[in-house]
């Protein structure tokens, strides 16, 4: 039978190095916030000549908006975001825009006043703190009939954060390489990604229990391999149609949507990762109290890496 | 047992027909998928009232105010369901589904409309407004022992757009009674002097770009009109002075507008992404799991007319995220006919019949796909409250409501349905070849 738990110092270090890398990039690049939670505007428009995008970059700082970030659609169209423009501002740069280059037609418009973005982001940031309460709760109690409930909260709540900081980490590195911006759908991936993380590592605490109710193996080690061994196939095949479903969204709506969708993406991906490697692993090392074998174990492969 | 399968079967035909029926027929007075702004176009403003300058305890019916004549400037648009209600205490909402707007209309949305008059001021005096003709101060008068202004709100309701025999475009008005009195009062006092038109701190200005400042040559007492505005203008100004002006000044908090073209877009894509992507899932379920994936295919389709039905007969305003949310159910609904027919081939392995394998399979998978949705639907409540909380609330509450009803309507299709349809083959022949159910007896 495979023996995933043998494994399991290898996948705790994959995690922490993945894990480290968010943590830095997060430290050096932050995470670049939108209009929704820092104000501004963004014209979408259409030009009806070609336009290239450092010409227009070029003509909007004439026009005095030097700071202007400009992002191009599968379409053509141009965003264009600038602090919050009136609508007097707005026109004036239309106008501008059009006599430099030609005719143009706006297909949107957004713009947020810095009294709604500051409300926006401090109820997205209670949103965030009650999903994990409530899912923290929600937890104990699923697992409040399993010995020990307190672990399989704990490992499932880890494996929890772990998929939120590796989706953040990696916006954090995509906003200060290619100017991404986080924004409201970003933040309802991130929830969505917490609730799918713990939908997978519930199914594979779900048949630990049962395997434990059984007597399968007197060695829980054996017990909790067993088990993942009996979802893997469930595992994977939820999350590869998750993964088709996300694909889809993200090769045919595309910018408008990508956020979310990269989100998601990067979260199916690591959250099935951390419902098989880790959540289960943790629980594993509380039990058999191999903490210390971990951190004495954890410098070994990366010496042997060098010396290879 | 046989015969209850087969009540139950009849009642999910009668549900399928129904909701298909919902869909391609409109049904209690639904004609079309409500679509968001996002999807349709149109216009998603949320205003600021300044309320500064009100008495305590009238805020209430100066906001009443301010929906009623927002409301008489919305009516001649001609949209179809405009939403106007105000927001907390002191915020209006707009939403102005699948119209097309220009700039210019936009703006007059929110314009005050109120016209004051001003004077000259003298060097000694404050000025209320400065421009190229001046430092102008409000041209005032004393009627009935008390000092006035002269604005727009002495206007009868009747003004209107003429022409002279120049072709000049003329904006005539007429005073009311008290307007009749300050304005013989001040014009008489202004002989020879201008008389300036300004429009909150602006001047009002003409067809030339320059402000409009008449020279009073006689004494003017009932009725005036105001020369050099552009036809379009002067049309729109006679509009707004009719239907009344605001009673405070409202200043743009949020400003969603989208072309109907764009949002068009989206919604040929969205419709792509869902097809590609409900086909790639049924092609791996039937692939992977033979004759179960093919009933929970069936059960996907079954599961997509009955989401769709229920959109449109609540119903859901459909937005790019609540569609987002939408097809990425579609890959999270047969989640729990996956736990169920990986279960299922465990119990088969172990030499049961497939009777046995179907209720066993789904009886001990009930317990894990229970636990897993409570989750997501933990987290589509919790996204539900934060999209009612903010004013960018369309995104986030779609995508809550669609993933929500999506996982709950999934619990019942992934297990019920598929169930009952593959309850019709045991004890059939096909039910006896376990290469249909991916089951070898070789394998382990």
């Amino acid at each position: 039978m495979l023996d995933i738990i043998g494994k399991r110092f290898w996948f705790l270090l994959i995690s922490g190095v993945v894990i480290l890398i968010s943590i830095v990039s997060l430290a050096v690049f932050g995470l670049s916030p939108g209009v929704e939670f820092s104000s501004g505007s963004i014209l979408t428009v259409s030009f009806e000549q070609e336009v290239e995008q450092d010409e227009l970059k070029q003509e909007l700082a004439n026009l005095g908006h030097p700071n202007t970030i400009i992002q191009r659609t599968g379409a053509g169209d141009f965003l264009i975001r600038t602090p919050e423009l009136s609508g007097e501002e707005k026109t004036q740069l239309k106008d501008a825009l059009t006599t430099r280059f030609g005719g143009l037609t706006e297909s949107e418009f957004y713009s947020v006043s810095p009294m709604v973005a500051t409300e926006t982001a401090s109820n997205a940031a209670i949103a965030v703190a009650i999903a994990a309460i409530g899912v923290l709760l929600y937890v104990t109690w699923a697992f409040h009939r399993m010995p020990k409930p307190f672990r399989y909260g704990t490992s499932a709540i880890v494996a929890l954060i772990h998929d939120a900081l590796v989706a953040v980490g990696v916006f954090s590195i995509l906003g200060g390489l290619l100017g991404w911006e986080i924004n409201l759908m970003f933040i309802t991936g991130i929830l969505a990604v917490i609730g799918y993380s713990v939908n997978n590592t519930v199914v594979v605490f779900d048949r630990i229990r049962e395997n434990l109710k059984l007597g399968v193996s007197p060695d829980f080690e054996v017990v909790v391999n067993n088990s993942l061994v009996e979802t893997l196939g469930r595992s994977l095949n939820t999350s590869l149609t998750t993964l088709f479903v996300v694909l889809a969204l993200l090769f045919f709506v595309g910018v408008s949507i990508q956020n979310f969708a990269i989100v998601l993406l990067i979260g199916v991906i690591v959250g099935t990762f951390s419902s098989i490697c880790i959540a289960p692993t943790l629980l594993v090392v509380w039990e058999k109290g191999e903490w210390g074998r971990l951190v004495r174990w954890l410098p070994l492969p990366a010496v042997r890496g060098m010396r290879e | 047992m046989p015969r209850r399968n087969t009540l139950v079967l009849i009642i999910i035909l009668a549900l399928f027909a129904f909701a298909a029926s919902a869909l391609a027929y409109p049904l209690f007075g639904r004609q079309d998928m409500r679509l968001g702004l996002d999807l349709q176009g149109g216009l998603h403003i949320v205003y600021q009232a300044d309320l500064s300058n009100v008495e305590p305890g009238e805020e209430a019916s100066i906001m009443e105010g301010v929906i009623a004549v927002i409301n008489n400037r919305i009516n001649p648009l001609g949209v179809t369901e405009p939403v106007i209600q105000k927001q907390g205490q002191d915020r209006i909402l707009v939403q102005l589904p699948g119209l097309s707007i220009t700039d210019k209309e936009k703006e007059r949305l929110s314009r005050v409309a109120l016209l004051e008059f001003g004077e000259l001021a003298a060097d000694d005096e404050e000025a209320k407004w400065e421009n190229e003709l001046g430092r102008w101060k409000p041209a005032t008068a004393v009627i009935g022992g008390e000092e006035k202004e002269l604005t727009s709100q002495y206007f009868k309701e009747n003004t209107y757009v003429s022409q002279d025999s120049l072709g000049r475009i003329l904006l005539v008005f007429e005073w009311d009674e008290e307007g009749s009195q300050l304005s013989e009062e001040i014009t008489s006092r202004l002989i020879n002097q201008p008389l300036g038109i300004f429009e909150g701190t602006e001047a009002l200005l003409g067809e030339d770009g320059l402000p409009i400042a008449p020279i009073v040559r006689s004494t003017i007492r009932d009725r005036g009109q105001i020369e050099g505005l552009s036809l379009n203008e002067a049309t729109s100004l006679s509009a707004q002075l009719n239907a009344g002006r605001l009673p405070v000044p409202l200043e743009i908090l949020y400003d969603q507008t989208v072309s109907p073209i764009l949002g068009a877009g989206f919604v040929d894509m969205s419709v792509k992404a869902g097809i590609i992507g409900i086909i790639i899932v049924m092609l791996f379920m039937i692939i992977y799991y033979r004759l179960p994936g093919v009933l929970a295919s069936m059960a996907l389709i079954f599961y997509g007319a009955l989401v769709l039905a229920i959109f449109k007969l609540i119903p859901v305003v459909l937005t790019l995220a609540g569609l987002g949310g939408f097809i990425l159910s579609i890959g999270m609904a047969v989640d729990a006919n996956v736990l169920i027919f990986e279960r299922m081939k465990e119990e088969f392995r172990t030499g049961r019949t497939l009777g046995a394998a179907i209720e066993t399979g789904f009886n001990r998978a009930w317990t894990a796909i229970r636990d897993g949705n409570v989750t997501t639907l933990i987290v589509c409540g919790i996204l539900y409250w934060l999209g009612s909380s903010i004013v960018a609330s369309a995104p986030v509450m779609g995508f809550a409501l669609t993933l929500g009803i999506g996982v709950t309507v999934s619990m019942f299709t992934a297990i019920v349905v598929t169930r009952t349809l593959l309850r019709l083959f045991v004890g059939t022949g096909l039910g006896q070849q376990k290469s249909l159910f991916t089951v070898y007896s070789g394998k382990k």
